[in-house]
């Protein structure tokens, strides 16, 4: 206590000078807590909900939980396309000690190549240490069982199961069900634009080509959502809310499995389809293209190397021939038979001469028949029966292209058949507009006589052809050609009963074709009967012995152009260059139950009759079975007997 | 001196002999209780955590008994020659410092490492009030101004380290005594103006980069969610998602899944905003008001010019220390390094202002004290 100088103080004026500032500043103190006060009020009570929304948007995550694909089965519920568990060896880093160690030991155990763990290592580095790194995609069941055995000594390493589509029955669906693959660059966007990302937000694959690309909207299904609470890390700290996915629908197609088998067998070793058709619904049976692939190497991700295989192979197996044009040769020879008796150019009596070639008056072009010698005095019937080139030269000239492309566009050639495929080709019905458009040219008569036997620039599918003969044996009445029957969707109603609802697929029939006389219908028709019946005809040979009263027309088709003069030789001509063979059939004849249409690229010998008439004569073998049908209009020799297997209409 | 006859008899209580004051311990207490609670939830629910801040509390409590029962007397006598070491030491603080967190704030003396500039939290309003109570108040001009310059050597020192919370506390402090000490309106107003006009100096030349983003950041937080406006923005989320009733205790999102930075130390008051809400904010800070009036009523009821000058600024600047935290967690004022007092983790900060509570205490017991 030594101060600078005596200071005489007045202690009660100090006193109250320093209340009066200790007041003011207490004052200040209430203000500063007021308006601290009315701050955290603002935050809590003004923007309360802004806040809330913005904490729980920071905690809250969605975490995306993908719906189990709809399964596909054929038309007697046999499984087509199934979800198969994948396994894949999983490590999160931050439950192992010694990570190195660790995935040195376990690759030991289950034989995993140096090359998947510098994989691991490498895309371990860019993931956060709690979140699971892929070691290998897809352990056998042997390395799963052996790695469950084992799993104790590997804390932090783990099995994780994936449902992945599989196709049991292999290149036999492919090009009907197509397959699935995963969603690419070019699908995510499609998506985007469609609307449907968030949907797809945890699916693996998405439908290519075929049923599964058709109807993927269908098999899909709805997304569900975890909802999880996460931390500033992204840790998922508990799972709050689960809305589960709602699977896909399961599809049901009108495929018969069997059928399909039968289709493949008899086409092995050829290039070519088979389609057949239930002409009283237009449901698909079987749809087989020779060669195929298998779908399932597409699933995981073909590799380079087997693409490029499938790419460059000369068979072109990844293309669907059931739905690309081929020559249809004289397969057409009906229709164009039933567009003259229409156009009243001919009658079923009006006979012609065939001297074995034809010329047109002026020109010095000659038409072949494929008998050299001819067939003398012709009508309709044998016209068919014999397949008669001279016949349909002298009704196509008569009859003039823009008669024939009108009345086959009627048929559906030239056009989608509507198919619920997206790979189907509309093929080519010339006319004299279209070669304008494509050519850029006139059209010329001696192409209308190539017309009249199917050649020339037509081409059909062999879909088509089966349409086309649909609406023949249904006496117009047009079906819509499709492969999907049912789909069946797994309710839940909210008692807990759970059942599978199947809602039968209806497809509008189309306006049916109409013609001035319904009598002509069956003079065709007669005549596609003797084909196959009447021995001698084209089609005899094939089906001696079958009994249930088919009816067909054969074809063989140039698929090189023949000089003047010049005799076809099989033997001589390279591989591509050789004919292609067709055949188009129904049965039985009063109530056709099934119609088929057959293409064969460059057989070594033969036509149509030889080489694809067996093919649909084993198809229709297989769907008839023991099966005795007698026909009522025509007396045929065998008289019924009971059936064994009967296939129902769908 | 104006110690009365009734005054004589409260000497004799118990507590009295003691040295303490029972209404602040009670207020002291309350709010450490809390931030015991508060950091259990806040540092992860872990029991280390609240173990460590329990004995700091004990080491706290202890220090403020023990400077509660130094006469005030002892304070005045050894104001200058301890206000001198304490320049001394923030002089090494800036030659041989410890850094740490970027900044230069620790002495390591071999034995102990301790922060210079906690320390002279106490001696810079010591050695003001003892440096204006030597003259009859009010204080005259020449005073006030030398008074500004004894404030200002720690000041900057402690700017220098960098410590701009520090650095903000201890020049309060001294502004504190010398407006209770009577300062004229008319200096106070020409101070503001000066300081106004310093801002600029202030924010071209003194203040560093990372203070300026500080500012910056303050002004529009939204400009960087994820960087600088990160802690303010989440912070704010905290107290606003607490609403009236709060989450409830160890329920607050924000806090319990680490999306508030700094939640245990300087944003514990979001912490404590979010679980307990507008009710708990109002309880809060009723209790911080409760200790400063009982400050100032020691303050008011002191006998001496030096020991009420004292006390008042002592208590305001704990006062000082609730604005600044809660002002900044809640988006009022930039991000400064400032605790909750009593209730944030952290002994340091603590401990001195248990000890400032153990001068008050004083203060208000040692009533045989005469000029």
């Amino acid at each position: 206590m030594s101060p600078r100088r005596v200071v005489i103080r007045n202690q009660s004026a100090e006193a109250n000078l320093f209340a009066r500032r200790t007041f003011i500043a207490f004052s200040v103190v209430v203000l500063v807590l007021l308006v601290l006060f009315g701050n955290v009020f603002n935050l809590q009570v003004e923007s309360f909900e802004k806040y809330q929304t913005r904490s729980n948007s920071n905690r809250i995550k969605l975490l995306p939980v993908a719906p189990n694909r709809g399964l596909i089965y054929d038309r007697n519920g046999v499984l087509l396309a199934d979800n198969k568990p994948v396994y894949s060896l999983e490590v999160i880093a931050e439950d192992v000690d010694d990570i190195k160690a660790s995935v040195e030991q376990v690759s030991l155990l289950l034989n995993i190549s140096s090359e998947r763990q510098a994989k691991f290592f490498k895309s371990m580095k860019s993931k956060r240490r709690f979140k699971p790194v892929e070691l290998h995609s897809r352990l056998s069941d042997q390395q799963v069982a052996l790695f469950s055995v084992n799993q104790h000594k590997f804390p932090g390493v783990f099995v994780n199961a994936r449902l992945k589509r599989y196709y049991p029955f292999s290149d036999l669906t492919t090009h009907n069900l197509g397959y699935v693959a995963r969603i690419n660059r070019k699908d995510a966007k499609k998506l985007e634009q469609e609307g449907k990302s968030e949907n797809y937000a945890a699916t693996y694959g998405i439908g290519r080509l075929g049923i599964e690309r058709y109807y993927e909207d269908m098999l899909h299904g709805t997304i569900g959502h975890q909802e999880v609470e996460i931390n500033n890390q992204g840790r998922v700290i508990r799972t709050l809310n689960y809305t589960p996915p709602v699977p896909g629908k399961d599809l049901t197609l009108t495929l018969d499995i069997e059928l399909q088998m039968i289709a493949k067998r008899a086409l092995s070793g050829k290039r070519g389809a088979v389609v057949a058709m239930d002409p009283r619904t237009g449901g698909i049976l079987a749809m087989y293209s020779n060669p195929s692939f298998d779908g399932n190497l597409f699933v995981h991700g073909i590799s380079s190397k087997n693409y490029s295989k499938l790419l460059n192979s000369k068979d072109l197996p990844l293309i669907n021939r059931s739905v690309q044009g081929y020559p249809p040769a004289s397969t057409v020879k009906p229709f164009l038979a039933l567009t003259g008796l229409e156009e009243k150019i001919i009658t079923p009596d009006t006979q012609i001469h065939d001297p074995g070639w034809y010329q047109l008056e002026g020109l010095p072009n000659k038409y072949r028949d494929w008998k050299p010698w001819g067939h003398g005095m012709v009508n309709l019937t044998k016209a068919i029966e014999q397949s008669c080139n001279i016949y349909f030269y002298d009704l196509a000239f008569k009859l003039g292209i823009t008669k024939i492309s009108n009345m086959m566009e009627k048929f559906g050639f030239g056009d989608y058949t509507g198919i619920d495929i997206h790979e189907e080709s509309k093929a080519i019905m010339p006319s004299v507009a279209w070669k304008r458009e494509r050519y850029n040219k006139s059209w010329y008569t001696g192409e209308t006589l190539s017309v009249g036997i199917g050649q020339s620039y037509w081409t059909v599918t062999p879909l088509q052809l089966t349409q086309a003969l649909t609406t023949l044996v249904n006496h117009g009445e047009r079906k819509v050609p499709h492969l999907l029957k049912a789909n069946s969707e797994l309710i839940i109603e909210s008692s807990g009963n759970a059942y599978h609802q199947i809602t039968p697929t209806i497809y509008e029939p189309r306006a049916p074709l109409k013609l001035k006389d319904d009598k002509n219908w069956n003079v065709v028709l007669e005549a596609m009967h003797s084909t196959v019946q009447k021995f001698g005809a084209t089609a005899y040979k094939p089906f001696k012995g079958s009994t249930y009263d088919a009816s067909g027309k054969t074809g063989s088709a140039q698929v090189a152009r023949i000089k003047q003069d010049e005799k076809y030789d099989a033997k001589a001509t390279s591989e591509n260059q050789r004919d292609n063979a067709m055949f188009i059939a129904f049965a039985p004849f009063d109530k056709p139950e099934i119609v088929v249409a057959v293409a064969i690229e460059n057989v070594a010998k033969g036509g149509g009759a030889t080489n694809a008439a067996p093919v649909a004569r084993q198809v229709m073998d297989q769907y008839f079975g023991d099966r005795v049908i007698t026909s009522q209009t025509h007396k045929t020799k065998v008289n019924s007997a009971t059936p064994t297997k009967h296939h129902e209409a769908d | 001196m104006r110690s009365s006859g009734q005054d004589q008899q409260k000497v004799h209580t118990l507590w009295q002999r003691l040295h303490i004051d029972i209404p602040l311990l009670l207020g002291l207490l309350t709010l450490l209780a809390l931030g015991l609670f508060l950091v259990y939830s806040a540092g992860g629910q872990e029991v280390a955590v609240v173990y460590r801040k329990a004995r700091s509390i004990g080491v706290a409590l202890l220090g403020m008994f023990i400077v509660a029962q130094i006469p005030p007397l002892v304070y005045r006598k050894w104001a200058v020659p301890v206000f001198v070491l304490g320049l001394l030491m923030l002089v090494s603080v800036l030659l041989f410092g410890h850094v740490g967190k970027g900044a230069q704030r620790w002495l390591d003396l071999g034995f102990i490492k301790f922060q210079p500039s906690e320390i002279m939290k106490l001696i810079v309003p010591i050695m003001i009030a003892w440096f204006v109570s030597q003259d009859s108040l009010p204080v005259k001009i020449s005073t006030v101004v030398q008074a500004f310059i004894l404030v200002l050597l720690p000041t900057l020192l402690i700017a220098k380290q960098p410590d701009l919370g520090t650095s903000l506390l201890i020049a309060s402090s001294g502004i504190f005594v010398i407006f209770l000490a009577g300062a004229s309106w008319k200096l106070i107003s020409a101070c503001v103006g000066l300081a106004s006009a310093f801002v600029p100096i202030l924010w071209m030349f003194l203040m560093k980069p990372y203070q300026k983003q500080r500012v910056m950041t303050f002004l529009n937080p939204e400009q960087d969610p994820l960087g600088s406006g990160y802690h303010i923005i989440q912070s704010k989320i905290a107290i606003g998602s607490g609403g009236i009733e709060g989450k409830g205790w160890l329920q607050g999102t924000q806090s319990q899944l680490e999306f508030l930075p700094e939640r245990h130390t300087d944003f514990i008051f979001s912490v404590f905003s979010e679980e307990f809400g507008l009710i708990g904010v109002a309880a809060l800070l009723a209790v911080y008001l409760f200790v400063v009036m009982r400050g100032l009523w020691i303050a008011v009821n002191a006998q001496h010019a030096f020991t009420k000058l004292l006390a008042g600024s002592l208590t305001l600047t704990f006062f000082v220390y609730v604005f600044v935290n809660i002002g900044m967690v809640s988006g009022l004022l930039p991000v400064v390094g400032v605790p909750l007092p009593l209730v944030s983790y952290g002994g340091t900060s603590m401990v001195t202002l248990m000890l400032g509570f153990g001068i008050l205490m004083a203060i208000s017991t040692h009533r045989r004290f005469h000029v």
